[in-house]
């Protein structure tokens, strides 16, 4: 169990059939689209981690298979920033450059309007979450 | 010898992606050191790099899809396509405190209705303030500003024009781009500084490729959260717009 490749074969196993569901959850709701494979996969892998966790059957290989992936987020998402349609966006006109900034000015607005709702003692956690893994 | 480095290149296009984003992150980096001193992001600067980089290859190829339309670097296009990416995303996932995502969950779950019925209404109304007073025309440009996806996936299932499609995409794509570029700038006042502040903002700003940027701009150990929600708009937004929300347009405009 304890393999680099392991590790990554379950995170594909997840990335599949997470995806597979998202289509079929899609279809039977019609949606014409996936609806939330990539949300579906990580809830899969989190259950399977903290399974693993409690087992004890959790590898450093293991993590290190999935890690990697993760460590290279980063770098995919510049090559995925570099292979927007920047020219199509800027040429857009009038009502797609208003429509996109003032909806996202709305947006940031009403972010910020329900983070500011967040309990005081739910922001220590949450940051303590956060500041852990960050280190 | 040229001609060689070249055929070397143009068969290892993958390969070569790595190297090249690697160089950015590096150049980048640095920039970020020196030149902010560290008040920028050293990942802020590399996706502006990035947008930059796309911008020419447009510009140079006439193609949509950025700098992966010159020939020599479509390795980027296959490392920053779809695939690379939703296996990068969910690798993440092992990141996720579950305490802390499944306390989120609900208001997650509210913050993408608002994400999706918001961004919808404000795009019809411009549509409508622009002219485009037919209840087709306000749908699309609508389903637009949700994502870049979900507008033309509306406009396909209700019959909308190619060049509405067109307006609907080039919206989507400005808002992800805005998104990517302001996450960072506008992370203080929106707060994010916790889980459930990221799984918010997924749900709201929509696209996965604006959330995921803008979140890895800002505070990487933030993104798994966030693409919790977000990898949820545009599935919830393809449901919606062309069916409650054109109904509802045609409704109210005929």
């Amino acid at each position: 169990m304890n393999t680099i490749i392991i590790g990554t074969a379950m995170l594909a196993l997840c990335h599949l059939t997470g995806l597979f569901l998202g289509d079929v959850l899609g279809w039977a709701i019609g949606a014409r689209a996936n609806v939330g494979g990539v949300g579906i996969a990580m809830l899969m892998l989190v259950l399977i981690r903290l399974y693993m966790v409690k087992k004890g059957i959790l590898g450093k290989k293991f993590e290190e298979g999935v890690n990697y992936w993760g460590a290279m987020y980063i770098p995919v998402v510049v090559a995925m920033a570099a292979q927007q349609n920047v020219v199509a966006a800027l040429r857009g006109g009038h009502v797609a450059l208003l429509a996109a900034v003032v909806t996202f000015t709305s947006c940031f607005c009403i972010i910020s309007f329900m983070n500011r709702m967040e309990s005081k003692e739910s922001i220590e956690k949450g940051m303590a979450v956060i500041k852990d893994k960050e280190h | 010898m040229l001609e060689m480095l070249k055929a070397v290149t143009l068969h290892n296009g993958l390969v070569f992606a790595f190297a090249f984003i690697g160089v950015i992150m590096l150049m980048s980096q640095q920039l970020s050191r020196t030149l902010t001193f560290g008040r920028v992001h050293g990942s802020a600067i590399a996706i502006l790099i990035g947008l930059g980089l796309a911008y020419w290859g447009g510009i140079e190829t006439g193609g949509s899809k950025g700098l992966a339309d010159v020939k020599i670097f479509a390795g980027v296009g296959l490392m920053g396509g779809a695939m690379f990416r939703d296996f990068a995303i969910v690798s993440t996932a092992f990141e996720v405190h579950a305490e802390e995502a499944a306390r989120a969950g609900v208001v997650g779950f509210v913050a993408l209705f608002i994400g999706t019925i918001v961004p919808f209404i404000i795009g019809a109304s411009i549509a409508y303030a622009f002219g485009y007073t037919d209840a087709i025309a306000m749908t699309t440009i609508g389903a637009g500003a949700v994502t870049y996806i979900v507008g033309p996936v509306t406009g396909a299932a209700i019959g909308a024009s190619s060049d509405l499609m067109a307006l609907s995409i080039a919206t989507g794509v400005i808002k992800a781009i805005c998104v990517m570029v302001f996450t960072p700038v506008a992370a203080k006042f929106m707060r994010l500084q916790t889980p459930r502040a990221a799984m918010v903002f997924g749900g709201l700003a929509g696209t996965v490729s604006g959330v995921t940027a803008g979140l890895a701009a800002t505070d990487r150990a933030l993104v798994p959260y966030g693409a919790l929600t977000a990898t949820f708009h545009t599935g919830l937004g393809c449901l919606m717009c062309p069916s409650v929300l054109y109904l509802a347009v045609k409704a109210i405009f005929g």
